[in-house]
């Protein structure tokens, strides 16, 4: 009976995290669909956000979380990824347009030194230490130990997602940014105009990494290594093809289930720490069965 | 035709990847609600022509270098495709391009994008391409990549028709569709015509269709415009007939080839 409360404490841990995986990878998704550009700068966006945030608290001089001061901080930041947005369609997207897809990667690759080193130039590169109020005490259940910021994190993004769904499916833009990802010629000959498209999924990217950069930060505390967190969004997306939404969610989820479980159950048997690499070889052998991922979009032909 | 024409272009030139010479001097007009046919064989440049107007020639690293193109008046080339939109100006293009994984309602309301009239009035055209296209108001919630090809049509037309167009670029409509479903299309595009106030500028390899329903029509080849005239004219040209149309029995060779060797002998004889 312990042992089965043991497991569902892991798995329940581990799908949590997942969710914010699921959140991240949607911000890969979003770009890549609507502009076929696979932005390897995502993650440091999440560093940028995350820096970028801690740091106006402190200047501003917030004394605990949710003040006056940490809102305010909280929104500049959040208008800080905006202008993000519009930059990057500006500098990048819009003089690269029609330009090879591995030619607008390299620019995100450009991108991504241009942020970190903006980021750590402007606001240094120390360790700081985020509190979003949230009380470390587990919350229990039955047997179950919780962490609470996991707990209030998942739920966030949860909401989050959900709020994604109803933007894609309900409004004019939603409509727009799906007829885009679906056809780009078609999308422009109907007077969509790509530019604001794309300035539109590079704000959500932005927020979804202010987002992950919050909880990130507070769990390991706002640091270079953030970068590197994001990239854990890679395996989600193989496993959930890389223009599937439900596939980056549900794929955020099965790694993040699977990292833990596989460090806690078949780390001791092979020397541990394996949660590092375990969801990148989980993608490989599932690359091997089925490339398009999980939901990849099926191309629908019809004569 | 007489008066300002809606639609002016004036000896173009198009250059696709700054080395590539499409189009070489194409020049042709469209009246207020006219139709007007852009014929002529596969690669002649009729698409060309037409994204030339649109300017969706941008995305395809193609160039207007020579000429202008004005549209009441106005020149347009500079224009991107989202404001010819709101002026008026819609292509539909070749192969339909229905947007696959959205439902056929959807396709038409994406149609609606650069629209500031509110939703009543867009609501309202809705409902006017449905009474045009009864049959995708049936297939309105199904995915626009899997309905037939001749909803696809219909749906790409009645997208474009969303946008309150002035006039309507159709590129192909004929492609791939069976002769009695060509046949129903372009009696609607008569009735938006007639009804609806809608210019076309129609590009057709289906000669015999497209000079049915247009006024006049213009003859592309290689990147020029070998003949134009009244559709009527066109249609009892005898070169026309030859190559165009099929209707004589020798092999069809490019009008081009034997074109002056035909002309000095006929007026010869
Ligand atoms: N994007 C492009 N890049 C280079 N050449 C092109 C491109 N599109 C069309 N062409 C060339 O331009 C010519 C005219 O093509 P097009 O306008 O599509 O003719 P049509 O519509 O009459 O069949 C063809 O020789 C074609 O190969
Ligand atoms: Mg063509």
């Amino acid at each position: 009976m312990a042992d089965l409360f043991f497991f569902l404490e892991v798995l329940i841990g581990g799908l949590l995290s997942g969710v914010l995986y699921s959140l991240v990878a949607l911000g890969f998704v979003l770009i890549y669909k609507a502009s076929g550009v696979f932005n390897f700068a995502q993650g440091a966006m999440v560093l940028l956000a995350g820096l970028t945030f801690v740091r106006l608290t402190q200047i501003l001089g917030s004394e605990h979380p949710w003040d006056g001061m940490f809102v305010l901080a909280l929104a500049i930041t959040f208008a800080v990824m905006i202008a993000l947005a519009f930059a990057v369609e500006r500098v990048v997207l819009r003089p690269l347009v029609n330009q090879a897809q591995i030619i607008m990667f390299m620019a995100t690759i450009g991108l991504t030194f241009f942020l970190e080193g903006a980021a750590q130039g402007v606001w240094g590169s120390q360790v700081h230490r985020l509190n979003l109020g949230v009380s470390e005490l587990p919350i229990i259940i039955g047997d179950v130990l919780l962490p609470p910021l996991d707990l209030v994190a998942a739920a966030a993004a949860a909401a989050m997602v959900a709020g994604l769904a109803v933007f894609f499916s309900r409004t004019r833009i939603g409509r727009a940014l799906r007829a885009v990802a679906d056809d780009h010629q078609a999308a422009l000959s109907v007077g969509i105009p790509l530019q604001s498209i794309w300035v539109v999924v590079w704000s959500v990217a932005g927020i979804v990494a202010l987002f992950a950069g919050l909880v990130w930060g507070a769990k390991l505390g706002v640091q270079f290594s953030l970068t590197l967190v994001a990239l854990k969004a890679l395996p989600v997306l193989i496993l959930g093809g890389f223009t599937s939404i439900p596939g980056a969610i549900i794929g955020g989820l099965i790694i993040g289930a699977s990292e833990k479980l596989a460090e806690v159950f078949i780390g001791p048997l092979v020397g541990g720490a394996i949660e590092n690499w375990f969801p990148y070889m989980l993608a490989l052998v599932f690359l091997l069965f089925r490339p398009q991922g999980l939901f990849g979009e099926k191309i629908i032909k019809r004569v | 035709m007489t008066g300002a024409p809606l639609l002016a272009v004036n000896n173009i030139e198009v250059i696709y990847d700054h080395v590539i010479l499409v189009l070489k001097g194409v020049s042709l007009q469209v009246p207020e609600e006219g139709i007007v046919a852009l014929l002529g064989a596969n690669g002649a440049g009729k698409t060309t022509t037409l994204k030339a107007v649109s300017n969706l020639l941008g995305a395809e690293r193609g160039d207007v270098t020579k000429g202008t193109i004005e549209y009441r008046g106005e020149r347009v080339e500079k224009l991107s495709p989202n404001e010819l939109v709101t002026r008026g100006v819609v292509q539909v293009m070749e192969g339909r391009h229905c947007f696959g994984h959205l439902t056929v309602e959807e396709n038409l309301m994406t149609g609606a994008y650069t629209r500031t009239d509110g939703r009543g009035a867009i609501r309202d055209d809705l409902d006017l391409v449905y009474r045009y296209f009864p049959r995708l108001q049936q297939r309105r919630t199904s995915q626009a990549g899997y309905v037939s090809g001749g909803e696809q049509q219909m749906t790409a037309i009645g997208r474009a028709l969303m946008s309150k167009p002035k006039m309507i670029l159709l590129d192909e409509p004929s492609m791939g569709l069976a002769p009695q479903l060509v046949e129903e299309i372009f009696e609607i595009v008569k009735r938006l015509n007639e009804e609806e106030k809608v210019s076309f500028l129609l590009a057709e390899q289906n000669t015999n269709i497209a000079l049915k329903y247009a006024r006049y029509g213009y003859i592309l080849e290689n990147g020029r415009v070998v003949m134009d005239g009244n559709a009527a004219e066109l249609a009892a040209n005898e070169d026309v007939k030859e190559f165009y149309l099929g209707l004589s029995g020798t092999k069809r060779k490019s009008y081009r080839d034997v074109k002056h060797y035909r002309r000095r002998k006929r007026w010869l004889s």
